[in-house]
């Protein structure tokens, strides 16, 4: 690991304005992910500024029955939070099917937002990586790609974006707030992330100075169920072959509120909104699920070693949308 | 820089550490307690689990900067003394150690699975040990030995 300076930041405005007298220079906070980075030779910031002191621990509820979550809430926390398992019981289930309990227990809300992918060729130095080393290529391609993207990935890059709990954010319509020296900001969840194209080492919309503080979710629609469900090849600790965050309504047999989001297959937490335009008043059978998922899927792109994840996503989808089906009709 | 941290209910001032290394490397190499282990240093194999202010964590992901003023808890300091704690007993009596490389990772995470469920079913064990790796894939008599535990836990209270 290369040596950096160490700063400690006791407030918001003490963060902020450390980042922005320093280019180059990274937050902590649980670490998992970064001090692993560091470890790797991947992330090689000049300074690091230790945000964990910062009052970001919170999870309250909003006027409007949505809740706000501090972005230093750490992931077991947020899993457990009563607020949480009664309103938002998917999210719950995304961030319980990621990682480890010992992992969970340290990672924060903000930093599972920024974590980056577990690509194989990401993480070896010797390796072509367009995303590490721009211009160098990708191993990926015509490499071992069997864990890698088939929606919105590009000629430069297949990676995904790792994170279970980002899928849910996405379904649920989350908003993420940042502050920097030029104020408060507030993105929708999936216009965070960028898509690769030429420059996957770009990968979010935040600026270098920019910190999290906190992400807002609206209250859930009434009446509506939800559910997350990941497919993995074990039964714990993977990351997802493919993961989908569904929330379904439906009113006289027709499906009258739907947000869908998948995981695993894409650079980003992926918002299916094609399919939920097929979806949204048509009635609410196997076919339509089956017909919405493939609208979705028309535009997905494989490498002979992750071709069975179009086929995975689509039947993820239909058996997610029929478990709610029959979850919203017992209820 | 020195970093002061409350180390098995002792406070610990330690000179001279860099803020990149790890806590890991701090409680090893400088607090002079080898018991938790440093293997992938990735957060992938648990051998490094300790207790960070209440809850278990990976050290080896730790930056020692980020234990300054906070509490550690070690496998050394599970036993009472010379008395084993309740899950070090089990893993004996249960003979829950090959080569012991992933034993005090697993001690520490199970310690904290059964005080905070008393009586786990199977899966609640494997979801609760999922992120510590035994290499010599010895998991059936770990298992014994956290069910072991567990029950002698329940029956003493």
């Amino acid at each position: 690991m290369r040596p950096f300076t160490y700063l400690r930041a006791p407030d918001v405005a003490t963060a902020v304005r450390a980042i922005s007298a320093e280019p180059g220079a990274k937050f902590i906070g649980g670490g998992t992910n970064l001090v692993d980075l560091l470890r790797e030779d991947i992330e090689q910031p000049g300074t690091v500024i230790d945000i964990t002191g910062l009052p970001l621990t919170g999870v309250e509820e909003l006027p409007d029955g949505g809740i706000r979550i501090g972005a230093l809430v750490r992931n077991s926390h947020l899993a457990a939070h009563r607020l949480v398992t009664t309103r938002y019981p998917m999210l719950s289930q995304a961030i319980l099917s990621g990682a480890s309990p010992q992992l969970r227990n340290m990672a924060t809300t903000g930093g599972n937002l920024l974590q980056r992918t577990r690509c194989l060729y990401f993480y070896d130095g010797a390796a072509a990586c367009n995303k590490r080393e721009p211009g160098s290529g990708c191993d990926a391609i015509g490499g071992f790609n069997r864990q890698h993207g088939v929606l919105g990935v590009s000629d430069d890059c297949l990676a995904t974006h790792p994170s279970d709990m980002c899928v849910a954010l996405a379904a649920l319509d989350a908003t993420v707030e940042t502050r920097s020296e030029h104020g408060v900001r507030r993105i929708p969840l999936v216009d965070l992330h960028r898509l690769p194209g030429t420059t996957p080492h770009r990968e979010t919309v935040l600026a270098a100075d920019e910190l999290i503080t906190a992400i807002e979710l609206p209250p859930p629609p009434s009446g509506a169920v939800s559910r997350y469900r990941k497919v993995r090849d074990r039964a714990s600790y993977a990351f997802a072959l493919v993961s989908v965050a569904a929330v379904l309504k439906v009113r006289d047999g027709s499906v009258s509120t739907v947000r869908l989001a998948l995981g695993g297959v894409a650079p980003k937490p992926w918002r299916a909104y094609a399919a939920e335009r097929a979806l949204l008043a048509a009635p609410a059978t196997e076919e339509s699920f089956t017909r919405a998922a493939e609208a979705e899927l028309t535009a997905a792109t494989a490498r002979p070693g992750n071709a069975f994840k179009i086929e995975l996503a689509r039947r993820t989808i239909v058996a997610t949308l029929r478990d709610l089906l029959a979850e919203g009709s017992a209820a | 820089m020195r970093l002061n941290f409350t180390v098995n209910g002792r406070a610990e001032t330690v000179d001279d550490v860099w803020e990149g290394e790890s806590l890991l490397y701090v409680l090893r190499e400088r607090a002079g307690l080898p018991g938790s282990k440093n293997a992938c240093e990735q957060g992938e194999c648990g051998s490094c689990t300790v207790y960070l202010d209440g809850v278990p964590v990976c050290a080896c992901l730790v930056a020692a900067g980020q234990a300054e003023g906070r509490e550690v808890r070690t496998v050394e300091g599970l036993a009472d003394g010379d008395r084993l704690d309740p899950i070090q007993q089990a893993f004996v009596d249960a003979g829950a150690v090959q080569c012991g490389f992933c034993t005090p990772g697993l001690l520490v995470q199970a310690h904290d699975l059964i005080e905070r469920v008393p009586r786990p079913s199977d899966p609640e064990i494997r979801e609760a040990l999922a992120g510590n790796l035994c290499r010599c894939t010895g998991y059936e008599k770990i298992l014994d030995a956290v069910r072991l535990a567990a029950e002698r836990k329940a029956g003493a209270r």
